[in-house]
């Protein structure tokens, strides 16, 4: 049977416990602890493919947050497009707005994932300082190719009309929109941990992270599922752009590169190549970020270098490392 | 002799700026286990990873069957029917020992009857089905590491150091192991620094020194001659008895 390392899941609760008593207010508490979820959540999704690219590859993709930026793009403008269900007062017309907006954000973002990796990726495999300067120059390059098509202003990205606003519970606020960020999050997990436990490909992908050499004594092209995770990483991060965006209510061309400090976080946190620990270092990001940003305001901005530290110091391969051979 | 499976001729290796192979010929006859000897350093490891194309073979032929395999990439030349037991056992540690062989077998999930086959060569194969590969014992992963190589049948499979490390308890069970799998048509390319187990299970044996094939001929010929192990290895068979 699996062995589930329990202490990191146990970590999170004690810590959200430990914000309730610091805290003292319940209802604040339950503000912040679901804003830092679907924080956390969304940061998730955005980190989740480029964890697997590093862990199967080990490519460097410094351009990853270009993937977001064109996601939360293509879904303003799929927004637009739909502009009379975005605008309806009706959930499931709003629904005929942001799932076509996150679908086209995927897309076309997963489109721009294999274009960038046929042409900027694949002639510096294994070369790690070749993949920071052409993965950073391929992002500089499209920063400007977005500025050429949607103009260098700010994009509105305004949330559909059923998703604007709170639910109060008792005296609790909850933004709806951060609830739909937590139930798309939570669904992009499950079907992760579904894809990596439940089929061949899953497997495939967890052998591969572990020892590619292997992988490929065995008969199986590990290349070609690499520019499958990559594709997959990328859409994802599309998705995540786009629901970053509608997070942000606007888009500017700089939205994917302000989240990738946070993101490399999580993945150093998670241990590299890790799903579980993506996810646990992303909530553990976006939990302490809320928490930190409430009840210290002034030590906010750096609260997450601070719990990388602390995290690399007590398990300096990561929440969940993997073993590498 | 039998026919030959696998011919090396003049391979030579180049890894970054070494010299390792340095025109290796080499006969592996269809349905024996070959043992390959010599000393460390000698270019064995090297020698396995060049057939399986995990290095590029910078001159020279390989023939497996009847086809040159020297340029084509890793996967191609294993699904020819090639397994490989790397030195350090290659398991993929966060994989349970079901989702191991799972991913070795190419054609579909495990065959049953295969599966009770490996079961009787290593019972903690099935003891310990659904625990994960790096929780094994070290002589467990090398159990895992075989039966992944044989979990269908291969043509040829290459098993580097099967013994290393292991408790000669262990090493018995091993050799017992592939003597049993010595009756089926599976032919066997082995690296080995353990004598016993290599006058044990050779049929044939290439001895190799300075990434050249030295000496080729039969196993018993070899244990049998104390003067030309030491001038070929530097020592007798009879002393690691």
């Amino acid at each position: 049977m699996k062995r589930i390392d329990w202490i990191p899941p146990a970590l999170l609760l004690a810590i959200v416990l430990g914000a309730l008593a610091m805290i003292g207010s319940p209802s604040t508490w339950v503000t912040l602890t679901v804003a830092g979820l679907a924080m956390g959540l969304l940061i998730f999704i955005m980190a989740s493919g480029l964890t697997l690219v590093f862990g199967l590859m080990d490519v460097m993709n410094f351009a990853h947050g270009l993937f977001i930026a064109i996601g939360a793009y293509v879904a303003a403008s799929t927004i637009r497009l739909f502009a009379g269900a975005a605008g309806a007062d009706s959930f499931l017309a709003n629904l005929g707005a942001i799932v076509p907006a996150m679908l086209a954000a995927a897309a076309a973002a997963g489109l721009l994932g294999l274009a960038f990796e046929r042409i900027i990726i694949k002639p510096v495999y294994g070369q790690h300082l070749k993949q920071i300067l052409i993965t950073t120059g391929g992002m500089i390059v499209a920063e400007q190719l977005i500025h050429v098509f949607w103009g260098p202003d700010l994009l509105p990205l305004p949330r559909p009309a059923t998703l604007r606003g709170s639910f109060l519970v008792g005296d609790v606020a909850i933004e709806k929109f951060r609830l739909i960020a937590v139930v798309v999050g939570l669904a992009v997990f499950a079907a992760m941990l579904l894809l990596l436990n439940r089929t061949k490909i899953g497997l495939l992908i967890r052998a591969g992270v572990e020892n590619k050499e292997m992988v490929e004594a065995m008969g199986y092209r590990i290349r070609r599922l690499f520019v499958g995770v990559f594709v997959a990483g990328s859409a994802l991060a599309g998705l995540g752009g786009a629901l970053w965006g509608m997070y942000q209510e606007s888009v500017t061309v700089h939205i994917g590169a302000s989240m990738m400090v946070l993101i490399f976080i999580v993945i150093i946190i998670g241990g590299l190549g890790s799903i579980g620990g993506c996810f646990a270092g992303a909530l553990l990001v976006g939990l302490v970020a809320n928490y930190v940003g409430f009840l210290a305001p002034k030590i906010a901005l750096g609260s997450n270098i601070l719990l990388m530290v602390l995290v690399l110091l007590w398990r300096p391969q990561g929440l969940y490392p993997v073993s590498k051979q | 002799m039998a026919e030959s499976l696998l011919t090396l001729s003049g391979v030579h290796t180049h890894i970054g700026h070494y010299h390792i192979l340095q025109g290796v010929d080499l006969v592996v006859p269809r349905g024996e286990l070959t043992m390959l000897l010599g000393r460390n350093g000698a270019g064995k490891t090297t020698a396995l990873r060049t057939i399986l194309g995990l290095w590029r073979a910078s001159a020279g032929t390989i023939r497996f069957e009847s086809g040159n395999i020297a340029q084509r990439d890793t996967p191609a030349i294993a699904n020819l029917g090639i397994a490989y037991v790397p030195e350090s056992m290659g398991i993929f540690a966060g994989l349970t020992v079901r989702e191991n062989l799972v991913l070795a077998a190419r054609r579909g999930p495990p065959d049953e009857k295969r599966l009770d086959w490996i079961f009787r060569f290593f019972p903690p194969m099935k003891k310990f089905w659904q625990l994960p590969a790096g929780l094994l014992s070290g002589g467990q992963k090398q159990m895992l590491s075989i039966s992944r190589a044989i979990i269908e049948p291969r043509k040829l499979v290459l098993i580097d150091e099967p013994t290393k490390g292991l408790a000669p308890a262990i090493i018995n069970n091993l050799i017992e192991a592939f003597a049993e799998l010595k009756q089926t048509d599976t032919t066997i390319l082995m690296v080995e620094q353990n004598f016993h187990a290599a006058k044990s299970l050779g049929d044939s044996v290439a001895v190799m020194d300075a990434g050249r094939i030295v000496h080729a001929g039969r196993m018993a010929d070899l244990a049998a001659d104390a003067a030309l192990q030491t001038r070929l290895l530097g020592l007798s068979l009879e002393a690691h008895q």
